[in-house]
């Protein structure tokens, strides 16, 4: 067990470079994702601290040995990639026992080993099939296998859960968590999918083009976004941007409509600034939006609604912008009525229009 | 149901139909081989006949007993012909095999500078007829003293296979995810290790198959061994061939028992390895 500590990691790829010297600490035992649209370095970033990639700047820190220039196999990290790179001619048992073959330990042992790894990821029954014969999820189960035998120091993990179906992934994905419960072992988990991150991470990395935007609890980087990259891109959906300017205290958006500045927040008279709500914090009046103690009403004629069971999705016309919102007690809703619609004002936040960054105080 | 019937009677026609097509096209390919075999059994007489005797009256060794006998009577020294060959054909494949791993590796997964030219320009060389390499050859050799010897064959044929083997191998080794190999380092390989542990295993159908290719060149090329071989000490079987040809005559049945023997080990080599011949052919299979 380790800590993985990340000192101003650079990689250009000649003139190029694709991860602009991020710094991240990573304590013994956490979960940590790393999440971001595809091609902002996420998957580069961990292969750096595998010892896939060569590390263009910067130092990286396993446990307290600097490792930049240790090839892979002298890093104790085990690593499970997104196509499972399962050995295709050697049989389950033989991939799960690999790493410690190679290390020489002794027969008994590995067998031994690879028993309690198969028990613990229910694999005793397949291990004297090929990979060639194991559904997707079971491939799955042994690339993990494969990675807790010899109890490394760090899990790797790029987009492990991609190349499966809805229902699979989030088995696996609770998999996963229990195993870092039972395992205790520093995790580095790179994923695209918002949900996965929230779900697993005890701090979430959030990148984009090869910087970090934000690092967090899921909690935090969800309740306190520091720009309007990672409001938008944690949540679901996705939270609403009013763009708007500062007029007598209040915010003003393009259409006259005033909305209060959220407590906590503030931004000069003038300013051009971007509201934001999310559809949880934004209501039809009489549809049990929690009470905060600062709320404030706005009318918006819909659009579109999605019944999805407990909840309806409404898709609304606010100032030109559309504008989703939920409805608790689910009816039906005639389109082109115009509602009355309760924001709880604590629950939203101001950002600078030009550069996107939260206007707290 | 009478478009049912119909259906089924279409189906029918379209499988003999099928059947058909395959069994002309075999026979086109298995005829000639079948007419050898044949002929090295039967007396040249029967050979000659018109129009042809299907049916053999008679077979005998006469051929086979001529061709092992004294080198009065018809004889050739088909064990020397046959050892030369066997000599050449696996040292020029093994080294053509490695050289082909090593290059076809490289081409599958280093960036380098040129490595478009250098394997357009490899595969150019396939473009050139090989007979006429032939004059060149011969000067060169002659030059520096290695016509009929074993080892200018040997060069002659690595050359010849190695575009072909770094080609096949590329084409394989570019089937084989990196991950694996990524896999396995982080699993505690050198790259070396790596590779012999987990890449090789993997291609290793694929690999077959080019040495398959590249031995069964060597074995039957003909043209430039023609020119490059004189006397029993690296005549090749195809070269031996001519033996039978004097300035009047052909001896065709000692000619057919010679390609037969030439035929029987390429057929067994190809016994032997079909399973991984079929497998590197259809290489998708092997994918985790
Ligand atoms: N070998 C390479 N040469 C040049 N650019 C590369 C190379 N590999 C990756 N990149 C670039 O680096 C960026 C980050 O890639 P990657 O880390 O794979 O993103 P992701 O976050 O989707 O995993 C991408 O823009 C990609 O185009
Ligand atoms: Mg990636």
């Amino acid at each position: 067990m380790a800590q993985v500590q990340l000192q101003g990691i650079v990689k250009a790829y000649g003139a190029l470079r694709v991860v602009h010297a991020i710094d991240l600490d990573i304590a013994d035992g956490e979960f940590v994702v790393l999440v971001g649209p595809s091609g902002c370095g996420k998957s580069t970033t961990l292969r750096m601290i595998a010892g896939l990639e060569d590390i263009s700047g910067g130092a990286l820190r396993i446990g307290d040995r600097v490792v930049n220039d240790l090839p892979p196999r002298d890093r104790n990290i085990s690593m499970v990639f997104q196509n499972y790179a399962l050995y295709p001619h050697m049989t389950v048992r033989e991939n799960l026992g690999f790493s410690l073959k190679i290390a020489k330990r002794a027969e008994a042992e590995i067998a031994k080993a690879v028993t309690e790894a198969a028990e613990i990821l229910s694999l005793t029954p397949l291990l004297e099939r090929k990979p060639g014969q194991l559904s997707g999820g079971q491939r799955q189960r042994v690339a993990m296998g494969r990675a807790i035998v010899r109890h490394p120091d760090v899990f790797l993990f790029d987009e492990p859960l991609s190349n499966l179906d809805a229902k699979l992934r989030t088995q696996m994905r609770v998999e996963i968590k229990k195993l870092h419960q039972r395992l205790g072992t520093t995790i580095v988990y790179v994923t695209h999918d918002q949900v996965e991150a929230m779900t697993l991470a005890d701090r979430i990395v959030i990148m984009r083009d090869g910087r970090i935007e934000q690092i967090g609890t899921p909690l935090e980087v969800f309740e306190t976004p520091v720009n309007t990259f990672v409001a938008t891109f944690i949540g679901s959906p996705p939270m609403n941007l009013l763009a708007g300017r500062i007029a007598g205290g209040a915010v003003e958006l393009a259409d006259g409509t005033r909305l209060p500045i959220p407590p906590g927040h503030g931004a000069a008279e003038g300013r051009a600034v971007t509201f934001g709500v999310r559809a949880d914090n934004i209501m039809p009046v009489g549809h049990a939006l929690p009470p905060t103690a600062h709320m404030a009403e706005v009318e918006m004629e819909v659009q579109l609604s999605e019944p999805l069971g407990t909840e309806t999705l409404l898709f609304a016309m606010l100032a030109g912008t559309e504008v989703q919102a939920k409805m608790l007690n689910p009816r039906p809703v005639p389109l082109g009525e115009r509602l009355r619609f309760q924001i709880s004002l604590d629950k939203c936040h101001l950002f600078d229009a030009d550069s996107g960054v939260a206007l707290r105080v | 149901m009478a478009s049912n019937a119909s259906h089924r009677a279409r189906k029918r026609a379209l499988s003999a139909a099928h059947f058909i097509g395959l069994f002309l096209a075999m026979s086109l390919i298995c005829l000639p081989g079948l007419w050898i075999v044949l002929n090295s059994f039967r007396p040249t007489v029967e050979i000659m006949a018109k129009p042809p005797v299907w049916i053999p009256n008679s077979l005998n060794l006469d051929h086979y007993r001529a061709m092992f006998g004294g080198v009065g009577e018809g004889g050739v020294p088909v064990l020397t012909y046959f050892r030369n060959s066997l000599i050449i054909s696996v040292t020029s494949t093994l080294v053509a095999l490695l050289v082909g791993m090593a290059g076809g590796y490289a081409f599958a997964r280093y960036r380098f500078k040129g490595k478009a030219a250098l394997f357009v320009g490899l595969m150019a060389t396939r473009a050139v007829p090989g007979v006429a390499l032939s004059l060149p050859l011969f000067i060169i050799m002659a030059r520096a003293g290695i016509i009929d010897t074993h080892f200018g064959l040997i060069l002659t044929y690595v050359a010849l296979n190695v575009p072909f083997t770094v080609w096949l191998i590329d084409g394989f080794f570019r089937q084989v995810p990196r991950e694996l190999a990524e896999a396995a380092e982080i699993d505690g390989c050198t790259r070396w290790q790596a590779f012999w542990r987990v890449e090789f295993p993997v291609a290793r159908a694929g690999i077959a198959s080019a040495g398959i290719f590249a031995f069964l060149t060597s074995w039957n090329e003909y043209a430039l061994a023609s020119q490059l071989t004189r006397s029993v000490n690296s005549k090749t079987m195809p070269v031996g061939l001519l033996d039978f040809t004097s300035q009047f005559t052909l001896n065709w049945g000692g000619m057919c028992a010679l390609a037969v023997l030439m035929i029987i080990p390429a057929l067994v080599l190809t016994f032997l390895v079909q399973k991984h011949l079929i497998a590197g052919l259809t290489f998708g299979g092997v994918k985790g």
